[in-house]
């Protein structure tokens, strides 16, 4: 039985290394960072206590502020524009006489494409000179816009660019749910004479509910981190028109060489995860004591 | 589902999910097109055009561009982060469902791995960068695959203990009495078990390392940048060569086009069991 022991330490061993060394201890000096002012001297950090003088600059953050309002803006609108357009794609397809192994394999191209290659495509796509957007809204009659450039429609680009992007993955997750219902529910409201309708707001809507919250929660969660498309398509601007908190966190942090403050930046942002995650898990445990 | 509809709405149906299919394929079209077009071509927008392949050419084999270089390096990473992640992941999977840890220990693990999950990935790497530069990680082959080997460890993780917990008991049970040692047991049993799992899980956590932008960008330089580092490049250059960025970014989506047409039914069971288990 000894031998046994060890194995089991054995293999836990590197995924527990690792968590502690690359996941718990990283938080741990990123809150011993956001204390100090770090420079490189030499290739070396060199730390001087600042107390809560990088937290205290955060109400004076411009970017930080701007970066937490566009990403909750960004992240919801599109999400739920991406939840929509999957579960009426995924509905669709799942009803189709034939070809949903073909529909379902185009569909999932663009998860599987680099973000930032994505980024670049539209890019070009968006181009002012050239791009096919341009002469497409042309053929309509619009005059040319510069939509990354200017105010109006900077946020409104990257979030047409990432429900291009992510879509699919919603349509993916939710058709994988309609795939494992029940199919005896199905004949039974047949034979009751459900109209389709019916049938999709009494049977499939209700059915599908936990698939749909594992979903939305997926893409959420992913939405809040994005950061490739904003660096190649904006950068954050016109002004702080897209600036989100990744991205707010990579300037503060690598571009000005800010590291307490970056490191600031980070906890917070850490902390509204948690307060996040933790309210998720209230409501859910809430929902589910419902009889 | 069973498709007992009209042949009318059918017929619909089949119209919208075409229309859906040609906004999904459209701008890679373009994009391809554009890879071909001359500077010159791609500027005047015209319609009609004689291909060239300067573009692929000078991506490929100018003395300037790096991209074979940053190709290589995105292979090893992938490949390097892949086979590490899948290693760690399994026997860590196997020991959290198989051997009796407490459950303090098995549940907090894998809490722990969903919470890392939520965390934006830029806010870890500040704190990478300033680590791996202390010990000489950072611009390594090493620390950017250790790198991506932790980012998707919470999802190897949780979806091994899926397969893993589909192997039945009887059989590991039945390998013990016959006296296999544990790493017997692993590579004679479990190991086949969950191949499929394994196969699914590979491509995946391949695919997010060959797409993973923010890390790489912050713990690399010149020599071990990868695809994604290097096609942002492009878009930073004051003056931007947009035919170039085109022919780098189709190239750039080979190996996810190749995976699809060799593995669409494993990529698919893994993207939908990472999410849905």
């Amino acid at each position: 039985m000894r031998s046994e022991m060890v194995w089991r330490a054995v293999t836990l061993g590197p995924t527990a290394a690792i968590f502690l060394a690359l996941t718990a201890l990283p938080i741990v000096s990123l809150l011993a960072m956001s204390f100090h002012d770090v420079r490189w001297v030499l290739g070396a950090p060199r730390w001087t206590y600042v107390g809560t003088k990088n937290f205290l600059a955060l109400s004076q953050d411009h970017l930080f502020r701007a970066g937490i309002v566009n990403t909750v803006l960004f992240a919801v609108s599109a999400v739920l524009v991406q939840m929509g357009l999957g579960f009426f794609l995924a509905l669709a397809s799942s009803k189709v006489s034939r070809g949903r192994v073909l529909y379902r394999a185009v569909f999932i191209l663009p998860i599987l494409v680099p973000g930032i290659v994505i980024g670049a495509i539209w890019k070009l796509m968006y181009n002012y000179d050239f791009g096919v957007v341009n002469q497409l809204t042309g053929l309509l009659g619009m005059l040319p816009q510069d939509w990354l450039g200017q105010k109006g429609t900077a946020l409104l680009s990257i979030i047409i660019v990432d429900c291009w992007h992510w879509t699919p993955f919603c349509f993916l997750l939710l058709l994988a749910g309609l795939e494992s219902q029940p199919q005896d529910i199905y004949e039974a409201a047949k034979v009751d004479g459900a109209s389709p309708w019916g049938e999709l707001a009494y049977i499939t809507f209700p059915l599908m509910l936990p698939t749909i919250a594992v979903t939305l929660l997926f893409r959420l969660i992913m939405a809040f981190k994005v950061f490739d498309e904003v660096f190649l398509l904006t950068g954050g601007g016109p002004g702080t028109a897209t600036e989100v908190i990744s991205f707010t966190i990579y300037r503060r942090f690598f571009t000005e060489d800010r590291v307490g403050h970056g490191s600031a930046i980070s906890i917070v942002t850490l902390f509204l995860i948690a307060l996040l995650i933790v309210l998720a898990v209230a409501a859910a445990r809430r929902w589910e004591r419902k009889p | 589902m069973s498709p007992v509809l009209g042949r009318r709405t059918d017929g619909i149906l089949h119209g919208v999910l075409v229309l859906a299919a040609a906004l999904v394929l459209f701008p890679f079209l373009w994009i391809s097109l554009a890879a071909f077009k001359t500077p010159i071509a791609l500027m005047s927008g015209v319609v009609v055009f004689t291909p060239v392949l300067s573009n692929f050419q000078e991506v490929l084999f100018s003395k300037t561009s790096e991209y074979l270089h940053n190709f290589a390096n995105s292979m090893i990473v992938g490949l390097g982060s892949m086979a590490g992640v899948l290693v760690v992941g399994t026997l860590g999977a196997w020991s959290l469902r198989r051997t009796r840890w407490p459950v303090w220990v098995s549940r907090g693990l894998l809490a722990w791995a969903i919470v890392f999950q939520m965390i934006p990935p830029i806010t870890m790497v500040g704190a990478w960068y300033v680590m791996f530069r202390t010990v000489g990680l950072y611009n390594t082959y090493p620390g950017l695959m250790l790198a991506h080997l932790t980012l998707n460890l919470p999802l190897v993780l949780w979806m091994m203990s899926v397969f893993v917990g589909q192997v039945p008991e009887e059989l590991e049970e039945a390998a013990r009495i016959d006296g296999a040692s544990t790493p017997l047991l692993l590579w004679r049993i479990v190991i086949p078990v969950v191949r499929p799992g394994l196969i699914a899980c590979g491509l995946l956590v391949f695919i997010l390392s060959w797409n993973e932008f923010a890390v790489a960008l912050n713990l690399t330089a010149k020599h071990t940048a990868t695809v994604p580092v290097a096609i942002a490049k492009f878009a930073q250059e004051f003056e931007i060569q947009y035919t170039q960025m085109a022919a780098s970014a189709l190239l750039s989506t080979i190996p996810a086009l190749v995976l699809l047409l060799i593995g669409q039914r494993h990529i698919v069971k893994g993207l939908t069991a990472g999410a849905l288990k």
